[in-house]
This record gives structure tokens, C-alpha cells and sequence, in this order.
């Protein structure tokens, strides 16, 4: 049984490698970012065979999903500017320079002796040592809720959670100010069966991210991978064109990104005081205020997401018709 | 042989492609898909880290940390691409003209 | 009794991985962009049919089953989209270059 496992552990590290290669070095843009969406799935199996489903999870999902609809929608982008648009295989988007063999080989000399330099502390490294495993589990009767991760995410370490949220936030006002009066490229025309795909799936996705949402307090799942599904909802809403952004929802939408963040800090300031510090919920209410906290939190990922996909902030200009793809 | 020993290897050896890729990639997109490689072998050896033979519990705090990672590096790259959408469409305009 | 629904859920489980690797030879072998859609969404859809069928002989509860079952649905849903699209927009890109050929 165990060698079983381990053949598939060998098999697995190796597809996970072979697609990382492959990723780079296939000459067109698309395979590259289709073999990459691939290789993030295979790598969060190898996060589900090494006990770590909420990572695995996060990373399908956000990692993996919402960076590839990223890359996919860049991609369309740069072959509408460049005038490339319906052509087959994308290559050389970007004007390029032969660089020196020279200069190759010194990066890739470099990168060896990186390389070589980690993979020895690696080996060299305690593993499976005592982590923080027992810190947690001493802690955990306190934190409200019954999942260690969420535990960690959302009171022992909710600092670093909550600059998380910040980060977000800040993304998507950078996005929002270096898109500011570039063209849009024309929403591809993705036919009836998609439209059909889109209005069948959308209601069981909103259920999908609750429950994620929901489930979190106990089992793997959480705020941000239940936020990462839901903005996959958003993303259906945008590319079906069932919603189009429109300039009077851009207050509403600024909520929506602070509210996450605003949240999180309001609620860990009404906390402290009384001799408690910021963060340090009274024990009574720590399931309920995480609740609030994640809900709320899952909401502004779930919008910032969607509208860091969409990328530019909607304006009052209209958007000319008839320019499409075909 | 054990699985952590498997996977955190292929971690840095992930981390390692990405690394290249990162110096030596032409395309600006594959630039950016190359340090995406980068924090997914991270995030590799972070999880092989938190990893116990199988009757124990995972350590829960990298977990989280890896988690906040693939956050972060989604909105580091939604920004970079913004900054490849902007450049690029400034670089055909000026070819335009 | 007990015994044999192991044995008839790993004989499931083999028979969709025989498919799924049927639908890969084709990937790799058929020469166009059609056929190898054609060997992917049908070898995969009844692989996927099948190791679904085989995970929920094994489930504990009758919840499980509901969610294989909402898993296989999506799947099959998602991957019949995913080659329509695929093929539309392959027959997009022939006729643009198709024109331009000749």
C-alpha cells in the first residue's frame, strides 16, 4: 500500500515538474498558460496527499482559477492591441531582443547554484520536527471555532490575515488607477451553449461558496477559498454578460472592496480595551465574531476578485458596439 | 522514501524552473507565469514543513501562511498584468502613430 | 455481500481509468484539433461516469453519494461546454486561416 503511494507520490513530483518546464518553454502563449492552470491542479493534489486540504483548495481555486482567468483575459488584451485577435497560436507578443547565450548561462549558473544551495538546507533540515502544532492545538478551546487553519487565519494570527485583505484592497485600487482610459478589448462572443452553462451553474456555485464559507469553522474551506468560488460567480455574471459593469455601481463596488478590511479592523478594535489587546476576542462571542468577520471578508474578496478580473474601472464612456472579434 | 522528502524536493526544484524562467523568459506574460512557479514551489516546501506522518495533524500555522501567500501573490500578479496590459497598449499606440 | 462491493467498485474504478487512458492515446495520436475533442469529452465523460459510480459504492453516507453525484454532474456539464467552445472557436481560427491560404 505504501509503495503504491509512494509510485504515485514519484509520478505526481514528476508531472508536476514536467508541466512547470513545459509551461515555460512551449512557444505558444495559451498552451502555456493552459499547461500552468494543469500544473497549479496537479500541485494542489500533491497538497491534498501531504494533509493539506485548505491549501490544496485555496490554491485550486485562487491560485489556479482566478490567476489563470487572469492570464487568459491578459492574454486576449494584448492579441486585441497588438492586432492578433483570431489568429491561431500566440507568439511573440511582446517585441524581443536575442539575448547572449553568455548571459543565459550565467542566469541559469546562478539559478544552479540557488538551487543547489536550498535543496542542501533542505536535506539538511530537521523535518517533522514539533512545529506550532502543539501551541495550537493548546490554544484551540479559545479561538471559538473548531478548525485549526481557520483558527490560525482568523484569531491567532488574524494580523496577518487582516493585511491580507489590505493587500487586496490595494491591488485592486493599483489596477483600477494604471487601467484608467485604456480600451477595453471586445468581450469574445461565447455563444448559447455557454449562456446556457453559465445560468445553469451560476445558483449551485453561490451554494458551493457558502458552504465553503460555512464549513469553514470545522472542517477545510473558509473565508478565502469560499470567496474565490464566489467570485468565480462574478466572473460568469461578467464574461456572459449577464452584468455589465456600469459607472453608477462604481460607489457600491468601493464599498464592497473596503468592506472586507473595514470590517476586520472595526471589529478588532471593539474588541480590545479592558485589558484585552486588539484580536483577542472574549471567549463568549469568538464564534460569532469570526463568523461576522469571515462573511464579510468572504464578500469583499469575492467582489475585489471579480473586479480585479475585470480590470478596468467601469466609466461613463460608452462602450462602442460592433467592434467585435469575428 | 517519504512524501515529504518527494514533494519538497520537487518544491525547490519548481522554484528553481521559475527562477530561470523568471531571468531568462522574453515574454512578459511568461515572466510574470514564471514567479508564479516561484510561489507555488514555496509554497511546496512550506506545506511539506508543516507535514506529519500520517496518524499526527499537520502543523495548522504554515498552512495558513501558504494561504495568505497564494493571496497575495494573486494580487501582486493581477497587478503586474495590469502594468503588461498598460505597456503594451502604449507600445502599440506608439507604433500606430 | 459486503465483500463484493469493493471488488465491484474497484473493477468500476479500473474500467474508467482504461477509458480515461483511451481518451489520452487519442489526444495524443488523432490529427486534428476535432478528433481529439471527440476521444477527450467521450472516452473521458463515461471514465468519469465510471469512477464516480465506483467512489459511491464505497461512500459511508447517503450524502456523499448526492455529492459524487453533483461532482459527476458538473463535470459532465462543464467539460461538454468546455469542448464546444473549444471546437467553435478551432473552426474560427480554420476559416480565418483558410481565407488567408488561399
Amino acid at each position: 500500500m505504501t509503495d503504491a503511494a509512494i509510485l504515485f507520490d514519484l509520478l505526481l513530483a514528476g508531472s508536476v515538474i514536467a508541466l512547470a518546464i513545459a509551461s515555460l518553454t512551449v512557444r505558444d502563449m495559451f498552451a502555456a498558460i493552459v499547461l500552468f492552470v494543469i500544473f497549479g491542479l496537479l500541485s494542489a493534489l500533491a497538497w491534498v496527499r501531504l494533509s493539506a486540504p485548505d491549501v490544496a483548495l485555496a490554491e485550486a481555486a485562487i491560485g489556479t482559477g482566478v490567476t489563470g482567468a487572469l492570464l487568459l483575459k491578459t492574454l486576449h488584451h494584448l492579441r486585441y492591441v497588438t492586432g492578433k485577435l483570431g489568429e491561431g497560436p500566440a507568439r511573440g507578443l511582446t517585441p524581443t531582443a536575442p539575448v547572449p547565450a553568455g548571459v543565459i548561462w550565467a542566469n541559469a549558473a546562478f539559478c544552479g547554484m540557488i538551487t543547489l544551495g536550498l535543496a542542501l538546507a533542505f536535506l539538511g533540515a530537521p523535518r517533522s520536527g514539533p512545529g506550532f502544532d502543539a501551541l495550537v492545538a493548546e490554544a484551540m478551546p479559545a479561538s471559538g471555532v473548531d478548525h485549526p487553519v481557520t483558527a490560525v487565519l482568523l484569531n491567532f494570527r488574524a494580523y496577518d490575515t487582516l493585511m491580507e485583505v489590505v493587500v487586496l484592497l490595494a491591488a485592486v485600487i493599483a489596477v483600477w488607477q494604471i487601467e484608467r482610459g485604456l480600451s477595453d478589448a471586445p468581450a469574445p462572443a461565447l455563444g448559447e451553449v455557454w449562456q446556457g452553462f453559465a445560468r445553469l451553474t451560476l445558483p449551485a456555485i453561490v451554494v458551493v461558496g457558502t458552504y465553503l464559507l460555512w464549513k469553514g469553522s470545522e472542517a477545510p474551506g473558509g473565508a478565502f477559498q469560499g470567496g474565490a468560488v464566489l467570485a468565480a460567480v462574478g466572473l460568469l455574471l461578467l464574461l456572459s454578460r449577464i452584468y455589465v459593469p456600469q459607472p453608477a455601481h462604481r460607489g457600491l463596488a468601493r464599498w464592497a472592496f473596503v468592506l472586507g478590511a473595514g470590517a476586520f479592523a472595526g471589529v478588532a478594535l471593539l474588541v480590545s480595551g479592558g485589558g484585552r489587546v486588539a484580536f483577542e476576542y472574549p471567549a463568549e462571542h469568538a464564534y460569532a465574531l469570526i463568523l461576522l468577520i469571515e462573511g464579510l471578508v468572504t464578500i469583499s474578496i469575492a467582489v475585489t476578485l471579480a473586479a480585479l478580473f475585470h480590470g478596468r474601472e467601469p466609466v461613463a464612456a460608452p462602450v462602442p458596439e460592433g467592434r467585435n472579434d469575428t | 522514501m517519504t512524501p515529504d522528502l518527494i514533494y519538497g524536493l520537487t518544491g525547490i526544484a519548481v522554484f528553481a524552473i521559475g527562477l530561470v524562467g523568471a531571468l531568462c523568459a522574453q515574454d512578459r506574460l511568461r515572466r510574470v507565469l514564471a514567479l508564479k512557479l516561484c510561489s507555488v514551489g514555496a509554497g511546496f516546501v512550506l506545506v511539506v514543513a508543516a507535514w506529519r506522518s500520517p496518524p499526527a495533524d499537520p502543523d495548522p500555522v504554515p498552512h495558513a501562511l501558504v494561504i495568505t501567500g497564494i493571496v497575495v501573490m494573486v494580487s501582486a500578479t493581477a497587478v503586474a498584468l495590469a502594468l503588461i496590459r498598460r505597456l503594451q497598449t502604449l507600445e502599440a499606440e506608439d507604433d500606430d502613430d | 455481500m459486503p465483500d463484493l462491493i469493493p471488488l465491484v467498485s474497484a473493477v468500476l474504478i479500473a474500467a474508467g481509468a482504461v477509458f480515461f487512458i483511451a481518451g489520452t492515446v487519442g489526444l495524443l495520436r488523432f490529427p486534428d484539433t476535432y478528433c481529439r475533442l471527440h476521444a477527450l469529452t467521450k472516452a473521458d465523460g463515461l471514465g468519469l461516469a465510471l469512477i464516480a459510480l465506483g467512489i459511491a459504492l464505497t461512500a459511508s453516507s447517503f450524502g456523499e453519494v448526492f455529492r459524487i453525484a453533483l461532482i459527476w454532474f458538473f463535470v459532465a456539464v462543464a467539460s461538454a461546454t468546455g469542448g464546444h467552445l473549444i471546437a467553435t472557436y478551432a473552426r474560427r481560427v480554420d476559416r480565418a486561416e483558410g481565407k488567408e491560404g488561399s
